[in-house]
């Protein structure tokens, strides 16, 4: 560490104003910081004093995705295996399907991280503002969010379109109007649907002949066609983040228990899905309305949407009273159209997108309401 | 009547949200990005296209089917069964649009001198709005009956006023945004509008 530290100070002069890379200073400051706590303090106006700062912040999302992520690379290559009719039992050939499904998933999020840092750090360097953290959790966030088959260079689209028209023609990080990662994905989805949906993707080189279908596919007939035992710990086939509710769990708790989270977020998108999955059993009109309501919280991304992305605290509501409607909006409408909607078998993407637009509405209905409550007491 | 009922809910629902105006047909888009600047405004001008469409749609559809359609007139006399003037429908249609608007006009200069004052030049140009004119082309294209065409046109323009109302909330939000230069203003609401319509597909395709 002394001998990284004493480069990086040797180093320095070279970016700073004058010196002869001074245009890359803010990607040199960018690693600096990453590695060290610099010593610069600000030199005018407020101050602050806080333990936590952006890039903090980012890294305690990014160890809440880590079980996920572990998870979700096991279950890469247990799908995989099973498919095969190898090692079906859970605890067999651990070793196997862990190392074959790091084979399939970190390119994916070496590819994920390599395209969107590269856009920031050079777009950081054109504008000349410092990099910011932002894409850390973005950039996790779209790898957990693919199927374990889709080609890279899909990511790299996707990563680099979603980075480019959601977040910097807003002005970067922050500023976004949608979710980085989810506008990543949705691009691919309405762009390469066959490599997104439908019942082949979900499994990396998948055996011809085993069905592959989701719990949401075979809910169309009425029966998800998994227990609720793996339905949570995730033996099931699916986008690679999103299978283990577990891991999920756990990272909600990391989420909730640091306060960068809002737990109000997550327990009000749970509760307008369970709210609109009685809704639907109590009307029973197809075999989909019938799927009992709690397995809705269990089947595809509902849970890993609710905790990591409509939580992200820029692009939810801001108002305290504004997270449990926006909350709500996104739960009833992922189960509505996961039920309504034939042309998508999983609705909590397009859900939460949906409440991102209509954030920035109830916030000012919140607020407005506020103001007229206030004036009138006085 | 059931029946009846559950049609005309669904007609009203898709036309808020899966026929969208704006984010499927890409309708009235100019006071769309003009007048969304503001939250009020913006609920203003939905305000005043809910009322012309749901007034001008079901007025033109009662112009269509008892006036201009091929065997309308025959009351008149038989000699005019045969007469079809679908030819005029386009200009009839625009001249009851012209005349709600007008209407809308006096109203809203009488009660809303504020709202008048900011919505301008927009207001009369409702009259030219292509989602309005839209409203009417479906109807005859989709052969509604009266009340269909009264909830549709209801429905298009509320889910118009969701669209504007929707954008003007994240213009508001996005007002200190660092938008590279170029894309300031018109720019990056064309772009907020590509990524709403997107979030918006998750209706595409639903069938009520």
């Amino acid at each position: 560490m002394k001998f990284l530290k004493d480069k990086i100070l040797e180093l320095r002069p070279l970016f700073k104003k004058g010196g002869k890379y001074e245009k890359y200073h803010t990607v040199f400051d960018g690693f600096a910081t990453f590695l060290f706590t610099p010593d610069e303090v600000t030199h005018q106006g407020t101050h602050i004093k806080a333990g936590i700062d952006l890039k903090r912040t980012m890294f305690i999302v990014v160890i809440a995705l880590v079980p996920a992520l572990l998870f979700g690379m096991w279950n890469a290559g247990h799908q995989h295996f099973l498919s095969l009719g190898e090692f079906t039992g859970t605890g067999e050939g651990f070793l196997d399907k862990l190392i074959y499904g790091a084979i399939k998933v970190l390119p994916i999020v070496v590819v994920s991280y390599g395209v969107g840092l590269g856009i920031e750090f050079f777009i950081a360097t054109k504008k000349g503002h410092a990099i910011n953290e932002g894409f850390l959790v973005s950039g996790m966030l779209i790898p957990l969010i693919m199927p374990p088959a889709i080609p890279l260079w899909m990511v790299a689209v996707a990563t680099a379109f979603a980075v480019i028209f959601a977040k910097e023609v807003f002005g970067g990080t922050g500023m976004n109007v949608l979710n980085v990662a989810l506008v990543a994905r949705v691009f691919l989805f309405f762009a390469y649907p066959t490599f997104m949906s439908g019942d082949a993707v979900w499994i990396a080189e998948k055996a011809d002949g085993y069905s592959g279908a989701t719990a949401l596919a075979n809910s169309i007939g009425g029966d998800p066609g998994f227990s609720l035992y793996d339905l949570f710990m995730g033996f099931i086939p699916g986008s690679v983040g999103e299978t283990s509710k577990l891991a999920i769990l756990i990272g909600a708790v990391i989420l909730i228990a640091t306060g960068i989270g809002s737990w109000k977020v997550m327990v009000s998108v749970l509760a307008g899905a369970g709210i609109m999955g009685l809704i639907f059993n109590a009307i029973g009109a197809n075999e989909f309305m019938n799927v009992p309501f709690y397995y809705h919280f269990f089947m595809g991304g509902l849970m890993f949407g609710a905790v990591f992305m409509a939580t992200d605290p820029v692009t939810a509501a801001q108002t305290e009273k504004g997270k449990w409607y926006y909350g709500l909006l996104i739960g009833m409408m992922a189960v509505m159209i996961r039920v309504f909607n034939p042309a998508y078998p999983e609705g909590i993407m397009l859900a939460i997108l949906f409440g991102n637009v209509m954030a920035p509405l109830i916030d000012y209905i919140v607020v407005q309401a506020n103001i007229k409550r206030r004036l009138a007491r006085a | 009547m059931l029946f009846l009922a559950t049609d005309l809910i669904s007609i009203f629902v898709k036309s808020i949200f899966v026929d969208n105006m704006i984010f499927a047909y890409f309708l009235g888009m100019c006071s769309y990005l003009a007048v969304s600047k503001d939250v009020k405004t913006a609920l203003g001008l939905g305000v005043a296209v809910i009322f012309v469409l749901g007034i001008t749609v079901p007025i033109n559809w009662l112009l269509l089917n008892e006036v201009l359609k091929e065997g309308a007139l025959a009351w008149i006399s038989p000699s005019f069964a045969k007469v079809d003037l679908t030819f005029l429908a386009f200009i009839m249609f625009i001249a009851t649009i012209a005349s709600m608007t007008q209407l809308v006009e006096m109203v809203i200069e009488k009660f809303s001198p504020a709202l008048y004052g900011t919505l301008g030049i927009f207001l009369p140009l409702i009259a030219v709005n292509c989602s309005i004119l839209g409203g009417s082309l479906f109807m005859q294209e989709r052969d509604y009956t009266l009340a269909e065409a009264s909830v549709f046109g209801l429905g298009s323009g509320v889910g118009w006023m969701i669209a504007i109302v929707a954008i003007a909330a994240i213009r508001m939000k996005i007002r200190y945004s660092d938008v590279p230069k170029p894309l300031r203003g018109l720019g990056i609401t064309f772009i907020i509008t590509g990524l709403m319509g997107l979030a918006f597909m998750s209706f595409l395709g639903i069938n009520l």
